[in-house]
């Protein structure tokens, strides 16, 4: 047994509203460059629909992820290693800037220099990659809300199989929203994919990341991943992804989409697994068997063998300690609520889902019918085959029963809630027509519904023994890691380096601590960038040169 | 005269060619990229990139064994002069009309299409300047010299390439390449600017040619305390293990 923590991330669907708040937020902190424009480390697709980038679920045409070769091995979808190395001149499955949508601004110079005249002036579309005027045809979020699905979603990969029984008329479909992050899997295919190894899972909490130094722009990664998660930044011609906001988790604040979700729908927390265990989990034959396969990997915290061998792996007590207490341990295997996405593409993906219940109560709510009553819920599971089998085909590859599992607990909490909340007796025959006992619900019902801020986010922060060292106390003797070739003894490279999350404290704390707005003391000299038009550098626009 | 140009410049090109590399992977990793734009345009790429770059696999081969190669290593084994012309003939002609159509494509496709043509940077077009020439040439001595034998016989195995041995060996005999057809003389000046231009290019990707991939592990795994200046890391001290 070889005892990892990873960061996991479990969404619960029913209640996305499909706000985009994460998107907006994640984009401002992380993507809001030159060159990322098109870029959305966190997205909110509306299914059925196509995704962003368009159809990216089919692995027939992107070849992302693994396969299982007849041997019982895997192997990249896209080709091995030398195939890799032969078609690393032109990746033959990278997504064009069409797939993902060109990126374009507003001309909005024109709105206030426009002469006077009878119409009013137009602030034109410009594309952001040519910077010629475009046609907005297509963005990461087109199709939101089901908009233009009467022509686009038939072409969503998931419907493939069932989608002689969907209804695409507007009024008859399902609908539910999708967010997504990159997965952090266990098995990454964008690590296996790069030529460079510049992608890597952390040790201490399995963030998968992308050396800014060591990539070489071979763009194997993006094709790479199944989720098409890896973004190309055409200005810098690196690759880049999804960070998990490690600066923020490392000093134990969560992830920026999940802070500012407003239905606070995410859950944070570690999940600790058996690494050896992986690989076997991933080649397991039957793609159904994955689910349970990748559960099996997970370890369970409370267990004394376990914690003894993480100890022995190094994991910090708090770690562990905070192992036991996350919500994402729980809803993955204590109420077994949460499903992978796409378990099919054998990543090992760790942000999870809860499969949202809300299509199966719309349409009974429709009827007329009690649409809290558990019988008429589970009738409604087992009849209403459409989104149980969609939804099968996004988190099981296709099986329904852990789908239909889950719904049935999800309505179940329904029912047993609604006479909780009446002050009827409770009917515990509810909670055990799914298997659980009626505490048990009524804890799972208390950490989807209720749970506060510390309870959906369980984050232990940098290590304890490494305060010292984060705190930069000038104890340490400065040339202590000479020799070690670690550090420059002079200059620029030189000292320590400044973690992020510190940094931006400091910066906060000077802020708040600082006598005036703005803190330089030759503030009234300068310009007032308020009043300034954008042209040219007038005088104290910038600082005087310090003479000498 | 032959001394500045067969022994100067090109020791001069070279000594940037190398402080350059170790300057530009010290300070700037982080611009160390192919720097593709394979997301704007697809089609051209696909065909232009994989027949440039292989054409330029062969080319890169070929000088190798060319001008490293003695003579009478390639006799001993038993290769005379006739076939080894062949060879030599038949393979540059294949790997340079590859690499040459390649570079028109590629130069065609940064030309026309807007996006491509907007993220080509001045160092770019310096650089494809000096590299067609460089080909062009190439071709030149090859076709013109070795086909057709204009200017007369020339072995450059008894020429270029011994001079080229004792440039590298720091025993430079200039009178070698001052003895050279023209033509020569022109390629080996423009690959000597090439060389010298090289490390502050794309050109550095050629260096990154990921070799490794074939035997490293697929997941790498990496600790976030074992590379000193990552941001958000901090460097693990010596003398003191983890505890717990």
């Amino acid at each position: 047994m070889r005892v990892m923590s990873q960061m996991a991330m479990v969404m619960n669907l029913d209640k996305c509203i499909g706000c985009h708040t994460c998107s907006v937020t994640c984009k401002q902190a992380w993507t809001n460059r030159a060159g990322t424009e098109y870029v959305w480390f966190n997205n909110v697709e509306t299914r059925p629909g196509l995704g962003y980038p368009r159809t990216y679920e089919d692995q027939e045409e992107w070849q992302g992820g693994w396969v299982r070769k007849p041997n019982g091995r895997i192997a990249l979808r896209a080709g091995g290693r030398l195939k890799k190395l032969l078609t690393i001149f032109s990746n033959p499955k990278l997504p064009s800037i069409q797939d993902y949508y060109e990126p374009w601004t507003y001309d909005y110079e024109t709105l206030l220099s426009s002469p006077q005249t009878d119409t009013f002036p137009v602030a034109r579309p410009k594309s952001l990659i040519s910077g010629k005027d475009m046609n907005v045809e297509w963005s990461a979020n087109w199709d939101d809300d089901l908009g233009g699905s009467h022509e686009h979603a038939a072409r969503d990969v998931m419907l493939r199989g069932i989608e002689d029984k969907v209804k695409l008329e507007f009024e008859q479909t399902f609908m539910f929203y999708l967010p997504r992050i990159c997965e952090h899997c266990l098995n990454p295919s964008c690590a296996a994919s790069c030529p460079s190894g510049a992608i890597y899972k952390r040790e201490e909490d399995g963030i998968v990341l992308v050396d800014q130094d060591r990539c070489r722009g071979w763009r194997m990664c993006v094709s790479g991943c199944p989720y098409k998660k890896i973004y190309f930044n055409h200005k810098t011609g690196k690759a880049e992804k999804c960070t998990f906001c490690y600066p923020r988790i490392e000093v134990g604040i969560p992830t920026v989409c999940a802070e500012t979700c407003v239905g606070r729908l995410r859950y944070i927390g570690l999940v600790l697994y058996d690494a050896d265990k992986v690989l076997e989990a991933a080649s397991i034959e039957d793609e159904h068997d994955l689910y349970d396969a990748q559960r099996a990997c997970f370890l369970d915290p409370e267990d004394p063998d376990v914690q003894r061998a993480a100890e022995a792996a190094g994991i910090p007590a708090d770690w562990i300690e905070a192992a036991r207490k996350s919500p994402v341990w729980a809803l993955i295997n204590r109420y077994e609520v949460a499903l992978p996405l796409h378990p099919e593409y054998r990543t090992m993906p760790m942000v999870w889902y809860i499969p949202p219940l809300s299509p199966v109560v719309d349409v009974i709510r429709d009827t007329g019918e009690d649409a809290e009553e558990r019988g008429n819920l589970f009738a409604a599971i087992d009849a209403l085959r459409i989104p149980v089998e969609y939804l099968a085909n996004l988190f099981t590859a296709g099986d329904p029963e852990p789908v239909t599992r889950v719904l049935k607990k999800l309505a179940a909490m329904r029912s047993y809630m609604r006479d909780i909340n009446l002050g009827r007796e409770p009917d515990e025959s509810i909670p055990a027509a799914v298997g659980m006992s009626g505490e048990d619900m009524y804890e799972m019902f208390r950490l989807l519904a209720i749970a506060k801020y510390d309870e959906r986010y369980v984050i232990p922060s940098a290590h304890a023994e490494q305060a010292h060292a984060l705190e930069e106390l000038a104890t340490d003797c400065p040339v202590a890691d000479q020799g070690g070739g670690q550090q420059d003894l002079f200059g620029e490279g030189s000292g320590y380096p400044t973690p992020v999350a510190v940094e931006n404290f400091r910066m906060l704390q000077d802020r708040q601590t600082s006598d005036t707005l703005a803190s330089p003391g030759d503030k009234a000299s300068r310009v007032n960038l308020l009043n300034w038009d954008g042209k040219g550098a007038p005088e104290g626009l910038f600082p005087a040169r310090k003479e000498d | 005269m032959s001394t500045l140009l067969w022994v100067i410049v090109p020791y001069l090109c070279l000594a940037v060619f190398v402080v350059g590399h170790l300057w530009r992977y010290r300070y700037d990793k982080f611009g160390w990229t192919t720097r593709s734009s394979q997301l704007y345009e697809d089609r051209l790429l696909r065909l232009g990139s994989p027949l440039f770059h292989f054409g330029m696999l062969g080319v890169v081969g070929g000088h190798v064994i060319g001008l490293l190669v003695p003579r009478s290593w390639t006799a001993a084994v038993g290769i005379d002069d006739h076939l080894y012309h062949y060879a030599a003939v038949g393979g540059g002609l294949v790997a340079g009309v590859m690499a040459l159509v390649g570079m028109v494509i590629l130069i065609y496709r940064r030309r026309t299409v807007g996006p491509v043509f907007s993220a080509t940077t001045v160092m770019d077009k310096v650089m494809y300047v000096f590299l067609g020439a460089a080909i062009v040439l190439g071709m030149w001595n090859t076709i013109a010299g070795s086909i057709f034998s204009l200017g007369g016989e020339y072995n450059y195995r008894e020429g270029v390439s011994v001079w080229y041995r004792s440039f590298l060996a720091f025993q430079p005999d200039a009178e070698l390449m001052a003895e050279a057809p023209v033509g020569f003389k022109l390629h080996a000046l423009v690959a000597f600017g090439l060389f010298a231009l090289w490390p502050f290019t794309r050109l550095v990707h050629v260096f990154s040619a990921p070799l490794g991939y074939l035997t490293r592990p697929y997941i790498v795994y990496r600790s976030r305390d074992s590379r000193p200046g990552q941001p958000g890391s901090t460097p693990s001290r010596r003398g003191w293990d983890r505890v717990g």
